[in-house]
């Protein structure tokens, strides 16, 4: 252990770290929180993105994001903890400005997430579930993300790098420690993990606009198709109803 | 004679731009919607259920039918709930979907919510997926600006709020009632049914749940008709649908093909198994369908031909894996996954999946032992079944289709280990300059 451990997969213990109590939620953070209450019918449903909104004030699930959620909800401290450390996503230590990830699920494992996963630890000189001792990335093995098809598929804040190699892991690292900009192929500009969490809040940040439609491999079948001239059938046109045959008829007459 | 492709969700996915509202309806976007409204929401259910639409999400349930089951007098609200949490391991078809065409999706939540008499719907999208998230947020923002979302919904006097919502992490939220309970605010876990989301759903209302793809047909259906959506695919398989192939093929992708279409047949759209390499086992529909080998590649990707050959079309993701492969590392893969995943409600599924991977790496590390294999498979009885979802079904599936076609190469695990067997480095998609520390990558 590098003593810069985040812990979020696997952990050792299920337990929001109570020993730290540092916090920067303000009145802002407590009036949005109130602001994510009310879109839901019933305000429980609020606290998944509520404890985003906490990790991207905290850099993690405080003791006293805890309690403002409990607060909010009129829920115990132990019912939002319940569910804090149920979903992976929720950190428990703070991590790095940010996460990059490497989707080691079978396809990708296959594909060379292994190597990828080795090669940046090794790189980084950090383990994953680690942060570098200079704060800038921490590093998780992930789950399937749902990129297959651009496989082996790598994260950094939950934005795609698609089809990747060692030396553009290398690269995508480089970048992010020496505060380069960063590009997500099929994303936007590569801000922080902190602010991709304001966003799953439910709190745009403007960036939708940016990156493509699609990436390759998104469209492949729609290339081939327009190549061979295939497509969907064309639409029957409208059979008429009886009111409207009716009519006709009538009008015919 | 339908084409062999056919795009229709992914028609606009080329276009610049095409996440835009401007541009979305520029190819008559929303203009099915104006035409739901002119109807009534019992003509819009049927047309659904004339087109003979199933769900996409894995169990292919006709969809119609289950907005049917809505009952009619119960007083509570009702609601829609899109489950966009895909999370299957090997599909990815709904995330280039929202992520290029999100007022595909959008539409169809207002249509459906209309169909159903709902007042809210609800994206339940996974978290891991930032721009995706970003460009679902907007095209919602885009319809209540436009009056296609919000109180009386283009002058019909029908009122719509619809949320998007962030996930944070856990596969079992894609079952569908684990992800009612989430939407809830509560831990991701199975509910005993029934009672049934339609009757007893969202805080206990009659509810929805319908995967993206399911929802996003709806327009094209609504807008052509249910005789043109019936007229592709097979005699109970209808319409047009995403089959996601990935893997060691030469162009990896998404195809939009009408249900029947077989991996042989999108196989040679894709140019075909890696150059040198041959076809060993592929997922019809992800990694908790039984995995399929070389003999099955004629086999219409439907929901019976699928079912005739002891699997289950569930997402189409098509992972396609050659000869390099190690069965044991992937199946291993696979099940280390359900394990972490097991919401850990059920204890069979919970322990049982622990205890598959303990073994698992035995096999994988040329350690297991006489009799083992039988173990496996009387751990994955005990799994199958017994657990409240189909989580632990998935993993048994995983499991014993790999034994049932590969057992030779478990029977290798005895003495073997399977990076000897099948040189991890042969499979990557890049040349490795060094097979060093690929053991220690998941040590």
């Amino acid at each position: 252990m590098s003593g810069h451990e985040f812990q979020s997969w696997f952990p050792e213990s299920g337990a929001i770290d109570y020993a730290d109590t540092s916090t920067r939620i303000t009145e802002t953070t407590i009036e949005e929180m109130r602001q994510i209450a009310a879109r839901y019918p019933q305000a429980r449903s609020a606290l998944l993105p509520m404890l985003h909104l906490v990790q991207s004030v905290d850099g993690r699930v405080s003791p006293a994001g805890v309690q403002a959620c409990a607060d909010i909800l009129g829920i115990t401290t132990a019912q939002v903890s319940g569910v804090a450390t149920f979903y992976t996503m929720y950190r428990r230590r703070p991590g790095g400005t940010h996460h990059v990830g490497v989707c080691t699920t079978a396809l990708c494992a296959v594909m060379g997430g292994d190597q990828l996963l080795g090669r940046l630890s090794e790189k980084l000189g950090i383990h994953e579930g680690e942060t570098t001792a200079d704060g800038t990335i921490s590093l998780e093995r992930l789950e399937c993300n749902a990129a297959c098809d651009f496989a082996p598929v790598m994260m950094v804040n939950w934005e795609f790098f698609d089809n990747m190699t060692p030396d553009k892991a290398d690269d995508l690292v480089d970048a992010l420690s020496s505060g380069q900009q960063v590009r997500s192929p099929r994303g936007a500009t590569i801000t922080s993990w902190q602010e991709a969490e304001r966003v799953l809040a439910g709190f745009p940040d403007g960036r939708a606009d940016e990156g493509p439609t699609a990436g390759a491999a998104s469209v492949l079948g729609l290339k081939v198709a327009r190549e061979r001239g295939w497509k969907a059938p064309a639409a029957a046109p409208p059979i008429p109803t009886p009111d409207e045959a009716n009519a006709t008829e009538t009008g015919a007459k | 004679m339908t084409d062999l492709l056919t795009p229709v969700l992914s028609e606009n996915w080329a276009d610049e731009r095409a996440w835009k509202l401007t541009n979305y309806e520029r190819r008559g976007g929303y203009q099915a919607l104006r035409k739901a409204l002119g109807a009534t929401p019992a003509e819009v259910m049927n047309t659904v259920k004339d087109s003979g639409l199933r769900g996409r999400g894995g169990a292919g349930f006709p969809t119609g039918m289950k907005w049917s089951f809505v009952p009619k007098d119960n007083p509570k609200p009702k609601y829609l709930v899109v489950n966009a949490d895909e999370s299957e391991p090997g599909t990815c078809k709904d995330m280039p979907l929202m992520l290029a065409s999100p007022h595909t999706l959008v539409e169809g939540v207002i249509i459906s919510s209309y169909a159903i008499g709902c007042a809210y719907a609800f994206i339940y999208c996974r978290g891991e997926v930032l721009h995706v998230i970003r460009r679902l947020q907007q095209a919602v923002r885009e319809a209540y600006s436009a009056g296609y979302a919000g109180k009386n919904i283009l002058g019909s006097g029908y009122d719509l709020e619809v949320v998007v919502h962030a996930g944070a992490g856990a596969y079992i939220c894609g079952e569908e009632t684990a992800l009612l309970d989430s939407l809830e605010g509560m831990r991701g876990q199975p509910r005993l049914r029934p009672p049934f989301p339609a009757v007893a759903g969202l805080y206990a209302s009659p509810t929805v749940v319908n995967n993206v793809e399911s929802i996003a047909s709806v327009p094209s259906i609504i807008d052509r008709g249910a005789s043109w959506f019936s007229s592709m695919g097979t005699e109970k398989s209808k319409g047009m649908t995403l089959y996601s192939l990935s893997g060691h093929v030469k162009r990896p992708g998404q195809f939009e093909a009408p249900l029947g279409i077989t991996l042989r047949q999108l196989l040679e759209l894709s140019g075909g198994i890696r150059e040198g390499h041959e076809l060993k086992f592929w997922t019809p529909g992800g990694s908790s369908t039984p995995i399929l080998t070389s003999e099955h590649l004629d086999l219409p990707l439907d929901y019976e031909g699928m079912a005739a050959a002891g699997t289950m079309l569930g997402t189409k993701a098509l992972q396609c894996f050659d000869e390099t492969t190690s069965v044991v590392r992937t199946t291993l893969r696979w099940i280390e996954f359900y394990k972490h995943e097991s919401c850990g409600k059920c204890t069979p599924c919970r322990e049982g999946n622990w205890w598959l991977v303990q073994i698992l790496k035995n096999f994988e590390a040329g350690r297991a032992q006489e009799g083992d294999i039988e173990k496996l498979l009387d751990i994955a009885d005990d799994i199958g079944g017994r657990s409240f979802c189909a989580l632990a079904d998935g993993a048994v599936a995983c499991l014993t289709s790999a034994i049932k076609h590969f057992r030779g190469e478990f029977e290798a695990g005895m003495k073997t280990p399977a990076w000897e067997l099948f040189p991890y480095e042969l499979s990557t998609a890049f040349p490795v300059r060094s097979a060093a520390g690929l053991k220690g990558a998941h040590a």
